[in-house]
């Protein structure tokens, strides 16, 4: 069971972060910045989660990478989302909406 | 996978420090810019760090967990393991050596002679659709397989219907005039057209056309290429050269191809058969000493064409009647089965004893890999701590042994190129398709899939042993558990019964060749081969045409050799017995009404009157022949001692005679006036035969040409063979200058090169089954050994309470014993279901002989019991204080 869970927090982190990419490139930093915000105390995402769901996704080639210099002009690596990614998330995102909405009607008729 | 990604995975692995350096690069980016903010909302410099640490989550795991992403965690393992694996077999470099050179020789060994089997028996024929071609033999009614006529062939030739093509082929002697002296060469008339039947192309030049076998053209010869290299040194200006043979000139138009052999292995040349010029052509009852290749019509079995060949001898038995009495028909062979059916058995018999070497030499490796795991334990107890799964260590172990294998194979595969080329060399007798070994695709699968298999052979009980490990109980012994010990002593005993088992099988099948070769040994050939030699000579045709001339020749070469000093005896005859070659007659008994089941053959032999007493053939009744028998008187005969058994058992054959058919008109009466003793023919081992006995002076001129074209000088001497040869040739000199010397060999020389491919095969049997015997002696040394270092303490402590030295010494060979004993066991039942395998190689001993079983056995066990004495020897020198103490 708990690994299940951790397979969904994992998937959906990958889509959350599809997502925020989709508006732009940004470095791991800004990620988690932005994640906190839009997710809040919901989901407790920690850096140590977040980086390796950024390389996974760069293996799987639906975001690229490139280092470039930040605010602060010190190096970092900065993501942005691919068109293969692009795709991936709209599939993503249909069928997350259709299974929410399931579970809603589910728990709704219940 | 894309272009990308493998770009990634090639720089994950080979760029591995700048691919790390990244991603601590980027860790440290987030921290930086976290600890940058809590210094902003006032925390202090460590207290800001402190808690940016925290709030990452588990920074080491987290860069796990990226390492992980990038997709060639097996790969890069698995390079680490390699890494590793060198570096603790360089650190044992006594074990390491031991299995690189156990696995080459092993996969060597097996590899060269599965190149041979792959280039023999597996290979297709190299020649166009080869399964439509067909040996084509005569079949009588006295013998299958038998070869035929000139008339014949024509038949076959021009009323078949079956057939799309056929070449027929004989073997010629021709005389090749040099500076020194006239040498005989081995060639053979063929068809012109054999070789477009075949299919085969030249390597120069080009090969007999069908226009070659008009008379009306010039001679041309081809050449095979390897006499092109051998006589001519490979010379490419030999095309369109002149040859003289036999006085002609015969232009070389082509060399044919270098892995290719004539149906005669040892012939130099092939010249056009021409048959529809040749003088017997018409001669119904002409010599048969054709054979022939035929290429089947597309769709046209064996069976039909067969049937259609038969039909057509049939005719030739209602238009010619006498002379086709004997002819029932032909029988077609397919080619491949004709070229490697006589080595086939004895092929997968070598590969399966140097199959079995291999298997007890990894039975070997498996027991010392797994003595070399026992003491590592340790460092896996340790690994395994650390997290290391089970899979992990066996993936570890197995590579380590997955080096082993591919040095081994490596090693193996040079070696078998080159021991490929120096076993033919050492063979006697040439393999059929010798020309086409070599090392291909399939041959090179085979080392790799060799390899492959006898690195998971001892490689995969230590590496479960390995995975086996119990952390604590490992930790903290002093390495050893008593149920791990009993463990790896059950394997190891397995281990060692198999090889013995191996082994046990392997002795006695050598056992029984060796106990066939001596039996072959023993064998009488019928005259006395010592102090005497045979010098083959042949005669220009042209300067002997008839008994007259070859008689006067001979009379005069006898008189003069019988004068040399040191000269006990001489004669002469057509085919030496022991030689290659047969020359066979017909015969019936005269005053017998003829029908087909009345003639018999025998073996032929036109000699001189000393002929017998030169070979000391013992005379049994009557007289040999003398001077008195020549041309103008009685045409008489000498047979042999199964002759006269079989159609004279009471004894009266002198004065009786018999109708011999050895011209070209028909059967001629003779009278026997003397027996002599049976002589060994084709080999030692031959069936005893008919043998009729004419004298040079009384052979019939149409058999002159066979005695001219080549016949055997027996001289017995009392000095030595070099000076009689060159005292023989010096008054051959004198007699006739163009005649031609070829196989001067003793006797002696003889008899053993006719058992020496028998000797070949268990020279190489004996070999392999040496090898085996010492590799299982070793195991089992090692296994006795091992077991008393383990039981030092055990040992130590009986000899503290009272045990003799000696009670020691026989309890720890008792034990190794045991094992032995139940592998010799397993080994007999074994060796009695697969000794019949190798009947066909045997000679006068059932493949379940008593004698040889018990010896091996017998053998074996003294072995085994000498290679435990030696470590038993030193449990009886334990010093009970020190082994206790070390407890």
């Amino acid at each position: 069971m708990k690994k299940q869970k951790a397979d969904l927090l994992q998937g959906t982190l990958e889509l959350l972060v599809l997502r925020l990419l989709r508006s732009g490139r940004f470095n791991g930093w800004d990620i988690m910045q932005r994640l906190q915000l839009v997710s809040g105390e919901v989901l407790s995402v920690t850096p140590g989660a977040l980086y390796p769901a950024l390389h996974r996704l760069e293996d799987r080639e639906l975001i690229s990478s490139v280092w470039g210099p930040s605010e602060n002009n010190r190096r970092a690596k900065y993501y942005e989302l691919t068109d293969k990614g692009r795709k991936q998330l709209e599939i993503e995102r249909r069928a997350w909406e259709r299974f929410s909405g399931a579970v809603a009607l589910i728990l709704r008729d219940a | 996978m894309s272009f990308n990604r493998i770009k990634k995975r090639w720089r994950a692995l080979f760029r591995r420090h700048e691919v790390e350096r990244e991603l601590e690069a980027e860790l440290r980016f987030h921290l930086e810019r976290d600890t940058a903010e809590n210094l902003k909302r006032g925390m202090s410099p460590e207290e800001a760090r402190f808690a940016a640490l925290r709030s990452f989550g588990g920074v080491d795991q987290s860069r796990e967990e990226c390492r992980d992403a990038r997709g060639v965690r097996l790969l890069e393992e698995f390079l680490w393991d390699v890494r590793y694996g060198m570096r603790m077999l360089a650190k044992q470099p006594g074990f390491t050596c031991v299995a690189v050179l156990t696995l080459a020789l092993g996969i060597g060994a097996n590899t060269a002679i599965f190149s041979v089997v792959n280039s023999v028996l597996l290979r297709e024929l190299p020649f166009k659709n080869p399964d439509q071609l067909m040996w084509v033999w005569s079949n009588r009614s006295d013998r299958d397989k038998a070869p035929f006529a000139l008339p014949d062939f024509l038949d076959y030739r021009d009323q078949n219907q079956t057939l799309e093509d056929i070449a027929a082929f004989s073997n010629i002697g021709l005389s090749l005039p040099g500076n020194e002296r006239t040498e005989r060469l081995q060639g053979m008339r063929v068809s012109a057209d054999l070789f477009q039947l075949l299919g085969v192309e030249p390597s120069a030049g080009r090969t007999l056309l069908p226009e070659d076998d008009d008379p009306a053209q010039r001679h041309v010869v081809v050449l095979t290429y390897e006499s092109w290299q051998r006589r001519f040194g490979g010379d490419p200006r030999m095309v369109g050269k002149t040859l003289n043979l036999n006085g002609e000139g015969y232009e070389i138009v082509g060399i044919l191809p270098q892995r290719f052999d004539l149906p005669n292995r040892e012939a130099e040349l092939a010249i056009p058969l021409a048959p529809d010029a040749d003088p017997l052509r018409s001669e119904r009852a002409s010599v048969n000493f054709l054979r022939a290749v035929a290429r089947l019509k597309p769709g046209v079995t064996r069976q039909q064409a067969e049937a259609d060949l038969t039909a057509v001898v049939a005719r030739e038995r209602q238009l010619y009647g006498e002379a086709y009495l004997k002819k029932t028909g032909v029988q077609l062979v397919p080619l491949y089965e004709e070229m490697v059916g006589g080595v086939r058995t004895g092929l997968w018999v070598l590969l399966g004893a140097v199959g079995l070497v291999l298997l007890i030499g990894c039975s070997n490796l498996a027991a010392l890999s797994l003595a070399r795991a026992s003491a590592r334990h340790h460092e896996m107890a340790i690994r395994k701590a650390l997290g290391a799964t089970s899979r992990r260590l066996v993936r570890q172990t197995l590579t380590e042994s997955l080096i082993l294998g591919v040095l081994g194979g490596g090693a193996g595969l040079m070696l078998a190129a080159w021991g490929v080329r120096f076993l033919l060399a050492l063979n006697p007798t040439r393999l059929p398709r010798e020309q086409e070994i070599g090392v291909d695709l399939r041959v090179l699968g085979f080392a790799v899939a060799t390899s492959m298999g006898a690195t998971l052979i001892f490689g995969i009980l230590p590496a479960l042993q390995g995975a086996r490990t119990e952390m604590l109980g490992e930790l903290k012994a002093s390495g050893r558990g008593a149920g791990q010990s009993a463990r790896r002593n059950r394997s190891r005993s397995l281990l060692v019964i198999t090889e013995v088992a191996l082994s046990l099988l392997l002795l006695i099948c050598a056992g029984l060749l060796i106990k066939s070769f001596m039996r072959v040994q023993a064998i009488e050939p019928g005259f006395d081969p010592t102090n005497a030699m045979a010098i083959r000579l042949s005669l220009p045709q042209v300067g002997y045409p008839n008994r007259e001339a070859t008689a006067l020749f001979c009379d005069k070469l006898l008189a003069r050799i019988q004068a040399l000093p040191g000269v006990e005896a001489v004669g002469a005859v057509s085919i030496l017995p022991l030689s290659p070659g047969i020359r066979s007659v017909d015969f019936s008994i005269a005053g017998k009404a003829l029908s087909p089941g009345d003639t018999h053959v025998s073996r032929f032999g036109m000699v001189t009157p000393d002929y017998f007493r030169a070979m000391k053939i013992p005379l049994l009744y009557g007289r040999p022949f003398n001077h008195h028998d020549n041309a103008n008187s009685v045409p008489v005969a000498v047979i042999n001692e199964t002759m006269v058994r079989r159609f004279w058992p009471k004894g009266d054959a002198i004065g009786a005679r018999i109708n011999i058919d050895d011209n070209n008109t028909g059967p001629r009466p003779v009278e026997i006036v003397g027996v002599v003793g049976n002589v060994k023919h084709l080999s030692l081992e031959s069936d005893p035969t008919f043998d009729v006995y004419l004298p040079i002076a009384q052979v019939h001129n149409d058999g002159v040409g066979v005695f001219t074209n080549g016949h055997y000088w027996i001289v017995r001497f009392k000095t030595t063979s070099q000076e009689v040869e060159a005292a023989f040739r010096g008054e051959l000199q004198n007699v006739d200058r163009d005649a031609a010397t070829s196989n001067i060999k003793t006797l002696d020389e003889y008899i053993s090169d006719s058992v020496a491919p028998r000797r070949f095969s268990l020279r190489v049997l004996t070999i392999f089954s040496v090898a085996a015997l010492l590799l299982a002696a070793t195991g089992i040394y090692g296994i006795v050994s091992y077991t008393v270092t383990q039981r030092t303490s055990e040992i130590g402590l009986r000899l503290a309470l009272g045990a003799g030295r000696s009670q020691v010494f026989r309890l720890i060979v008792g034990q190794g014993l045991k094992v032995v004993l139940v592998g010799v066991a397993l080994g007999l039942i074994g060796a009695l279901a697969m000794t019949r395998v190798i009947r066909s190689m045997l000679f006068g001993v059932t493949p379940s002989d008593a004698f040889t079983f018990a010896t091996v056995s017998l053998l074996l066990i003294l072995v085994a019991l000498l290679a435990s004495s030696l470590p038993a020897r030193r449990a009886t020198t334990v010093d009970p204080l020190i082994a206790l103490r070390n407890e």
